[in-house]
């Protein structure tokens, strides 16, 4: 059923009732009713202050950087640099898969941090970084590189770690690349993908070579997957199958050497384009690599981005591509055949972060459910323009979404289906709402490519049609 | 960088197995690997958690919120409620008052908090914010009215852990909301420590009730950390330590502290200033503790133990005489909280077992002295204390000296992995395993649960790996 536009702003002007008219009209601005043919920056402002006081989704610099695009690169050693906390907190709990031996090829079950003390705070900790990196290379001789994750403190006491990093590369001979990702830069962790990206432009890009004898014309990278659950293997399963030739991916299961060659590829597939478009327009600046944006989740936009990837390549790949799309219409068949009935009509509200709240909608669609609200932790009006038609008109559109609004969304959208992160799950679930965490696919994955649609298809199910639900109401009470 | 080759990632990998290697972990000064330590304001958090209509309102960054509440959701699956002041790069350079004043009254406006217990981050420990100004200057500017009290503590990331931000933000509130009268009440207080466990604060207050002691739980978020399912989000769920009673609580006749390390400074406020008599029991795991915590309770109100706990206890020697032939020599890794970790060598060694690796993150002197006096007590000279160690450390130590399992939070699966040895989740945070902070590992209650996992895992492995001549029904 279409969504009524103007019941969905009477909704929204509803909701912002509450507020007094300062917040009132901050609030105003990033909460949007869309319309398809709407630029995307007046629906939703974005990537401004939260309000102090409330609770926001958001997270900070060093968990973009760190959480999100660094975290991930396994054969480089990830220092916390700072206190204790940080470090606890991002410790395994983003599910990047990653292949390799843990401990020597892989370092993402470790957590490393330099662990200040009041000590460090008033003399400063540039030795004990160094004699961290020293200390380190010992333990763990095989490691590619270091990479040094600032908190808070770092950048407030003047710590040089800038001047750290460059000793210390040049007496161990390896890479030590400082990260200047201190949780109060920038208002949300976006700042910290840009400032995580520009490490990598300044110390990896072009760093390594791949031999000509293996180059090939088919030659690609995959940006912004990040490997929860497994996104990406299921991912270079498709790209693999297409007859291209996936030389790196990041960061999901990615490593540093990868890195490294990156600028040998031909093209560029990006995923998440909030976290990786800063890197993939320097590759396109200095090398001349086009980058294209796909998406992987469910079939419809699975095929769409199969036949635009494709197009870049000769005749041979775009047929391999048709028979990829042609072998797996079935199975995905299949899976709408035995889902869609049970999901027909069912309201979805999203707000997660990076590239989900767009890119999702058409696996929710392909299984006959409707998005009514996707809502952003921290996009900015790029995403709003690419959001704006991947929607239904009169679905509501959000920037850095509040608890409070969430709720009071939800008491009025009656939404089937809940889709957003942890902090949220069990807000929802107490309303007796059925929830899914899509952050980290609530444990279960990969939700994407043509393996992945098939698990999401299942956990929105048992999301929504899970018998435990009937039980919210006592027996006597109904 | 050539790729390395199996032989040399296997060769690499068997190296760090080794003595040679243990002793270079050990050398270690200037970094971290691992730690079961959070930082101070994850605490504070939890602590708030407890009381009634009560907004843990950080100040920092809200990336700092946005961590704890995670943290503390995954291990309760639970809503966490909690805000920051949302500081950004110019509150570091002016100072974060003015975030302070609107932080406050938006979330008066959208919470109606009762109260507001505030806590910091190292960002606002590094610029020197003052709280004491910010609360003041607030409330003279009208942004927090003066019935909503508004306890601080400072809380920095880069002293102590969890455990000292939960003891900083309890002294706090109980300090501000605590008015001291003449009339004492028979109540007994109990203070629960950064525990984690709702099923050992309940099995507490389960007790209490058997003896029929008046008590009042501080802090108690047995109820607001374990809600209902009833199609209702309550922000603030009901069961919550009062803030009336909160400000009686220095009245009633005794507090209990159920952990010593993360109630240092509560427990000495209370006994300073307010007069009261005040003490930290053990941590009440396993039969002997157990015993001496109901002693307690038992001298401080004149209370007897009745039969029916006697009962209890009678039962759960029965299932320790049960079960101890499949504990009796077995050789323990355990690792987390300090308090914990005295409580359960204590229940280990009862069982005739040996924690030969009593490992603390954030475990002091004073700690160490506890353990290796229970390792005295028992005869048991291959136990080891280790403070101020990680998990990597522990590493090095299994694989060097093996043992038969591991107990501690969920960390520690990387380390039993290595080693293949089982892993029993215990203490925070558990993030894998489902519903274990709902069972008690206090009391009579706690050592049939600690019993039954430990014993039944051990089990199991025979099971799973005997041969069929071996595979039988009787174990």
């Amino acid at each position: 059923m279409a969504i009524n536009i103007k019941e969905s702003e009477e909704i929204v002007e509803d909701v912002l009732n509450i507020y007094p008219e300062k917040p009132r009209k901050n609030r105003q601005e990033h909460i949007g009713v869309n319309k398809k043919d709407a630029c995307g920056s007046c629906v939703a402002k974005s990537n401004l202050k939260s309000l102090p006081g409330v609770m926001t989704p958001r997270g900070c610099a060093y968990a973009g950087s760190k959480g999100v695009v660094w975290g991930p690169v396994k054969d480089v050693i990830n220092i916390s640099h700072g206190p204790i906390g940080c470090g606890h907190y991002s410790w395994g709990t983003r599910r990047n898969l990653a292949n390799g031996v843990p401990g020597v090829e892989n370092f993402m079950p470790f957590q490393f941090t330099t662990d200040f003390r009041e000590r460090d705070i008033v003399f400063g900790g540039d030795k004990k970084l160094e004699q961290a990196i020293h200390e380190l290379k010992g333990l763990f001789p095989t490691t590619k590189g270091f990479v040094v994750e600032s908190e808070c403190p770092i950048g407030l006491i003047g710590d040089d770690i800038e001047a750290v990093a460059k000793k210390t590369s040049a007496d161990l001979n390896t890479t030590v690349i400082p990260v200047r990702c201190e949780g109060f830069r920038g208002v949300s962790q976006s700042l910290g993908h840009h400032i995580a990206n520009d490490s990598i432009r300044d110390y990896v890009v072009g760093t390594g070579k791949l031999d000509d004898s293996q180059k090939t014309k088919y030659d690609v990278a995959i940006l912004g997957d990040y490997n929860i659950g497994g996104d990406v293997w299921a991912s270079m399963k498709v790209i693999t199958e297409m007859g291209l030739n996936v030389i790196a991916h990041w960061s999901g299961d990615g490593s540093i050497e990868e890195m490294r060659i990156t600028h040998e590829v031909n093209y560029i597939l990006l995923h998440c384009y909030r976290s990786m478009n800063y890197i993939s327009n320097y590759y396109n600046e200095k090398y001349g690599i086009p980058w294209i944006e796909y998406n992987f989740f469910g079939p419809t936009k699975i095929k769409e981005s199969i036949r635009k990837i494709a197009a870049l390549f000769d005749e041979h790949i775009q047929e391999q591509s048709e028979k990829v799309i042609e072998k797996y219409e079935p199975k995905m068949q299949a899976v709408i055949d035995k889902y869609r009935p049970r999901l027909e009509g069912k309201k979805v509200m999203i707000l997660v972060g990076g590239l989900r709240p767009r890119h999702i909608v058409g696996a929710y669609e392909d299984l006959g459910m409707q998005v009514v609200t996707a809502a952003y932790e921290f996009a900015h009006s790029d995403d709003y323009e690419r959001t704006t038609k991947e929607l239904e008109d009169g679905a509501i559109i959000a920037d850095d979404l509040n608890e409070h609004e969430f709720i009071e969304l939800a008491h009025r959208l009656k939404p089937d289906l809940v889709a957003s992160g942890i902090k949220e799950k069990y807000v929802f679930q107490k309303m007796g709402i059925p929830f899914r965490q899509m952050h980290s696919w609530d444990y279960s994955g990969p939700y994407h490519g043509y393996d992945g649609f098939e698990i999401f298809a299942k956990d929105m199910d048992l999301a929504i049609n899970s018998p435990s639900w009937k039980f919210v109401k006592p027996s006597w009470k109904k | 960088m050539a790729k390395m080759t199996k032989e040399e990632v296997r060769q690499t990998k068997d190296w760090m197995k080794t003595e040679e290697y243990k002793e270079l972990n050990f050398k270690r000064k200037s970094i971290v690997i691992n730690p079961e330590r959070a930082c101070q304001p994850l605490g504070a958090v939890l602590c708030s958690a407890g009381f009634e209509g009560t907004m843990p309102f950080v100040h920092g960054s809200h990336g700092c919120v946005a961590y704890y509440r995670n943290n503390l959701s995954r291990h309760f699956r639970e809503p966490i409620a909690a805000v920051s002041t949302s500081l950004t790069e110019d509150g570091a350079v002016f100072g974060g008052q003015a975030n302070g004043f609107e932080g406050f009254k938006n979330c008066l406006n959208l919470y109606k908090p009762k109260m507001f217990a505030i806590s910091t981050t190292c960002m606002t420990e590094v610029i020197g914010d003052d709280l004491g100004a910010i609360v003041n200057n607030a409330r003279a500017k009208g942004f927090l009215p003066e019935d909503v009290p508004a306890p601080y503590a400072n809380t920095p990331s880069f002293v102590g852990s969890h455990i000292d931000g939960y003891d900083n933000m309890l002294a706090a509130i109980i300090d501000t909301l605590g008015v001291k009268s003449e009339s004492v009440s028979d109540a007994i207080n109990i203070i629960p420590g950064f525990d984690t466990t709702t099923g050992n604060i309940n099995e507490i207050k389960r007790l209490l009730t058997i003896m029929k002691v008046p008590y009042l739980v501080i802090a108690d978020y047995s109820n607001t950390l374990d809600s209902p399912l009833n199609g209702e989000y309550k922000l603030y769920n009901e069961g919550a330590t009062t803030l009336e009673d909160t400000k009686n609580c220095v009245n009633n006749r005794a507090t209990i502290a159920l952990q010593k390390f993360s109630t240092k400074k509560t427990i000495a406020l209370l006994a300073d200033k307010f007069k009261q008599e005040a003490k930290a029991v053990k941590s009440p795991v396993g039969i002997k503790f157990t015993d001496e915590f109901l002693m307690t309770v038992s001298e401080i109100t004149g209370k007897e133990i009745p039969k029916e706990i006697e009962d209890e206890r009678g039962r759960a020697v029965d299932s320790m005489t049960d079960a101890q032939q499949y504990i009796h020599g077995k050789k323990f890794a355990i690792f987390g909280d300090p308090d914990i970790l005295t409580g359960l060598t204590s229940y280990l060694l009862e069982m005739g077992g040996i924690p030969k690796y009593v490992l603390c993150s954030n475990g002091n002197e004073e700690f160490k002295n506890d353990v290796e006096a229970l390792l005295k007590e028992y005869g048991c000279d291959e136990g080891e204390v280790y403070i101020d160690k990680d998990l990597w450390h522990l590493h090095s130590l299994v694989m060097t000296g093996p043992v038969d399992m591991l107990i501690g939070p969920s960390h520690g699966k990387f380390v039993a992995r290595e080693a293949g040895v089982p892993h029993i989740r215990l203490g925070y945070p558990i993030f894998d395993r489902v519903n274990i902070h709902r069972y008690p590992f206090y009391a009579y209650s706690g050592v049939i649960n600690l019993t039954t996992w430990i014993v039944n895992k051990f089990i199991e492995i025979v099971d799973d790996t005997s041969d069929d001549a071996h595979f039988e029904l009787l174990r």
